[in-house]
């Protein structure tokens, strides 16, 4: 569909997660290597998934549309069931090493501590999730043409792009929730976490209605930063806080 | 478009228009009742031997216009391309697409998304032959990795003679006096390697190789006084590229025989739609006011009336001779020679080099019950009627070439030979070649085109190798020597590499799928057709053909659908907001984080 599309989609679904790399994680090292091996550690999830998913669907019938379809949703359930393990995996290594930091750190204590840990390791899983998805839609949008011709919808760039933004999204949250669910033992978090993964993927599922699937995912992406928010130590206090503190300034300056 | 709608008046209007990106044009089996031929009305007239110095009343065809109906769209120069297409599925879903997405509904125009159609079509020569061929020529001298821009137009005439003459001693041949019978194997269309040809072309290759086959037997049992040609010229569309070389090489002694050697020649024109009316003889009323020339054409004319029982008219005395590779010998020489056709003045080819000239516009019909075989054998009267010109030809080139009146009766051409050439040439070849081709011959099962084309590693079209071997076959003779001597006969006794030519030939496919493979020895030759005016590299020739073809990127072409520009700028429009957006939000957040985040009580020593 043209540059202008191509650039807009990209924008749109990488957009915040460039921005939080910037800002956040590109100036510590040790941040960076956390992302990345946030990512690795997803990848391999998907690896494992994928290679279930193709066994099966070569030892099956590759006429038969309904039993593809059904493997098909196999396939998805079973992947986020995969990529919430990598995720718990992650978190155990994650706890190990930060005994390892804190031992050859200056001070007595890690540099980094396991919430900014959680949030740096749920970025990475969301933005690998989301160049997954999206950089093969992104490379088919720069020709001149756009979806249609065999009847589907012309929405479908938007439509990836914006449901890529909220799965980035939605993993840093469900990074921070989950790992501090581990933290304090609370594992109704855990299985809240992965049921709302689960919803979210099959929400996905009943594409092309696009109604019905985004939407539904906006709205568990804004409960979702809102107890990321919570559950990171923020609270409403602080935020009256910021803008007291704001008004403050101007009044003083 | 429809083919309905390929006229010039369109095609000039799109010529014209700014906002056309490319035309593809449906192919249908008929042309339109009218006639169609996007040739010039005068086929050749600047190569052709009348011109200011030579019969000027008769040059730019001011006496007659040989083809009324040609409206020059071959030689119009467009700025975008011009595709055909098949008339089969993918043609229909070119077709669905449009109807879904771009007709108008009730009266108000199509909505986006709308169906587009991208033409693929690089060719990299731009303008004319000089430029192209000076910028080859700067990249051969001076670049490590030349790249050709384009090609001049080649391929191989192929001609035989009934007394072998020595190959390998050019130029003039003393004692020597040939008639030359001669036809022309190529044609053209408007779009690339489409020429089917079948009026222009085949039929009169089918009559020459039929009365080659029909005079040899006789003419080796009972001589003719002189020798025999029978030639066919390739490359005649684009300016008579064959026959000129052919002449060229003949003036300049690189030819077997020379023009002094050359008694007459009879050319067989276009000559399949007769339809049992009668044949016209035409010939050059500038060469005939000098006598003696006058006399041998008149001499000639008669001993070709008195050899079969055809119709036979001669078209006014003052009325030009038909664009033929005769002309050429006559710039050169007034030989003496009739060219053989089926029209009086103008074509009686309402599509004269052009893609609707094929076998059904001959009304070559078949009962329906046939086989493919079958129809190769089946005898529509077009090809009885060839046949009666095949023997007319033979007969009389055998009395030109001073053969004796006895033995006239036995030259007869065979129907059935007729039969198989005719579907063979017109419509499948690979059937006809199972009986009598050489094991190089590829599969082909679609009607060949007879497009000159170019030759990139000294190959020879596939054309042009039927008619070599079919000839071969022919006019040859069996002999006994294996596969290695037969392609390298300079130590067996008895043979010569310098008469004759050899060919390892595959022989029929018997029941069981074997083949039994032998040497013919033939007479059969190919020379080059390459216009001269590439040996002496003068691109900007007047006298000889100039004609080159692009080289070219993969063709192809793609549907799909187009967004609105709307659409897209709000995308574009949307995603630069979020990027800003997010920006903004996240250094803001990040810059408060210590705030935000802290819980309300902390032990001094937790950092973030």
């Amino acid at each position: 569909m043209t540059a202008a599309v191509f650039f807009g989609c990209a924008f749109i679904a990488f957009g915040p997660a460039f921005a939080l790399f910037i800002f956040t994680i590109a100036r510590d090292p040790l941040r960076v290597i956390i992302f990345i091996a946030g990512a690795f550690f997803w990848l391999l999830s998907l690896l494992l998934s994928s290679l279930v998913w193709f066994i099966a669907m070569k030892a099956s019938n590759a006429e038969d549309t309904k039993v593809q379809k059904g493997l098909l949703i196999f396939g998805v359930m079973f992947s986020v069931l995969i990529q919430e393990v990598f995720r718990f995996a992650y978190y155990r290594l994650l706890r190990k090493a930060n005994e390892g930091l804190a031992a050859i750190s200056d001070e007595e204590t890690s540099p980094i501590s396991v919430r900014q840990m959680a949030y740096v390791a749920g970025l990475g899983f969301g933005i690998i999730s989301g160049a997954f998805s999206m950089i093969n839609i992104l490379s088919d949008s720069l020709g001149p043409g756009t979806v249609g011709i065999f009847g589907d919808s012309q929405y479908y760039f938007i439509t990836s792009a914006l449901m890529t933004l909220a799965i980035t999204l939605l993993h840093t949250f469900w990074g921070v929730v989950f790992f501090e669910g581990c933290e304090k033992s609370r594992w109704w978090v855990i299985a809240v976490v992965v049921c709302l993964h689960l919803l979210v993927s099959g929400l996905s599922l009943l594409n092309p209605l696009y109604e019905g699937s985004l939407p539904p995912v906006y709205a568990v992406t804004v409960l979702m930063a809102v107890w990321a928010f919570f559950s990171s130590g923020g609270s409403l206090h602080n935020l009256s806080l910021l803008f007291t503190s704001k008004r403050s300034e101007v009044e003083s300056s | 478009m429809e083919a309905a709608f390929f006229t010039r008046s369109t095609m000039v209007k799109m010529k014209n228009s700014s906002r056309v990106a490319g035309v593809a044009v449906i192919k249908s089996n008929t042309g339109p009742t009218e006639g169609f031929s996007p040739h010039t009305s005068c086929p050749n007239q600047n190569t052709g031997v009348y011109t200011e110095h030579y019969g000027p009343e008769l040059a730019n065809c001011n006496n007659t216009v040989w083809n009324p109906l040609g409206n020059g769209l071959s030689y119009e120069d467009f700025a975008f391309p011009i595709f055909s297409l098949k008339d089969d599925n993918q043609t229909q879903v070119i077709r669905k697409c449009y109807e879904d997405h771009n007709m108008r509904m009730n009266g108000s125009a199509p909505q986006y998304p709308l169906c587009a159609m991208q033409l693929f079509s690089h060719m990299h020569a731009v303008t004319d032959t000089v430029t192209c061929m000076r910028r080859t020529d700067l990249q051969n001298s001076f670049s490590i990795n030349p790249e050709k821009l384009c090609d001049p137009l080649s391929d191989f005439n192929v001609w035989t003679s009934i007394r072998p003459l020595n190959n390998s001693i050019k130029g003039h041949k003393e004692n020597e006096s040939v008639v030359i019978a001669a036809a022309r194997l190529d044609g053209r269309s408007f779009f690339w390697d489409i020429a089917p040809s079948a009026e222009g072309t085949v039929s009169s290759i089918v009559t020459l190789l039929a009365a080659a086959q029909a005079l040899y037997p006789v003419a080796l049992e009972a001589p003719p006084q002189r020798n025999i040609f029978f030639t066919f010229f390739q490359g005649e569309a684009f300016d008579y590229i064959g026959s000129s070389r052919m002449v060229y090489d003949m003036e300049n002694s690189k030819f077997v025989i020379d023009l002094d050697n050359v008694h007459s020649l009879l050319e067989i024109g276009q000559i399949g739609l007769r339809n049992g009316q009668s044949l016209w003889m035409h010939s050059d009323p500038v060469s005939r006011k000098n006598t003696t020339v006058n006399k041998q054409v008149t001499l000639f004319i008669k001993s070709v009336a008195s050899s079969l029982n055809l119709s036979l008219n001669e078209p006014s005395a003052t009325q030009a001779l038909p664009p033929s590779s005769f002309q050429r010998f006559l710039r050169v020489r007034p030989v003496p020679g009739l060219v053989l056709a089926d029209h009086q003045a103008s074509f009686t080819n309402r599509y004269y080099e052009s893609l609707y000239d094929t076998a059904t516009y001959l009304n070559v019909t078949y009962p329906s019950d046939l086989s493919p075989e079958q129809q190769l054998e089946y005898e529509t009267e077009a090809a009885k009627s060839l046949t009666q010109v095949a023997t007319l030809v033979a007969r009389s080139i055998y009395k030109q070439a001073g053969g004796e009146d006895r033995f006239l009766n036995n030259i007869t051409a065979d129907t059935k030979t007729v039969t198989l050439f005719f579907s063979g040439f017109n419509i499948f070849v690979l059937k006809m070649c199972t009986n009598m081709c050489a094991p190089s011959s590829s599969a082909e099962s679609s009607p060949p085109q007879y497009y000159i084309g170019l030759r990139l590693d000294n190959t020879v079209k596939s054309v042009t190798r039927f008619v070599q071997f079919i000839l071969a076959n022919m006019t040859g003779t069996v002999t006994k020597l294996n596969q290695s001597q037969c392609q390298n006969p300079k130590d067996v006794p008895g043979e010569s590499k310098d008469l004759y030519s050899y060919s390892w030939v595959s022989g029929p496919v018997s029941v069981n799928g074997t083949t039994d493979p032998y040497c013919v020895r033939s007479s059969v030759h190919l020379s080059k057709a390459l216009s001269p005016a590439f040996e002496l590299t003068d691109y900007g020739s007047r006298e000889y053909s100039t004609w080159t073809e692009s080289r070219w990127k993969t063709i192809r072409a793609r549907i799909f659908l187009v967004a609105s520009p709307q659409l897209e700028m709000m995308t574009l429009g949307v995603g630069v907001a979020v990027l800003l957006v997010s920006l903004v939000v996240t250094y803001f957040i990040s810059s408060k984080a210590e705030l935000l985040f802290s819980a309300t009580r902390e032990p001094p020593n937790t950092t973030y």
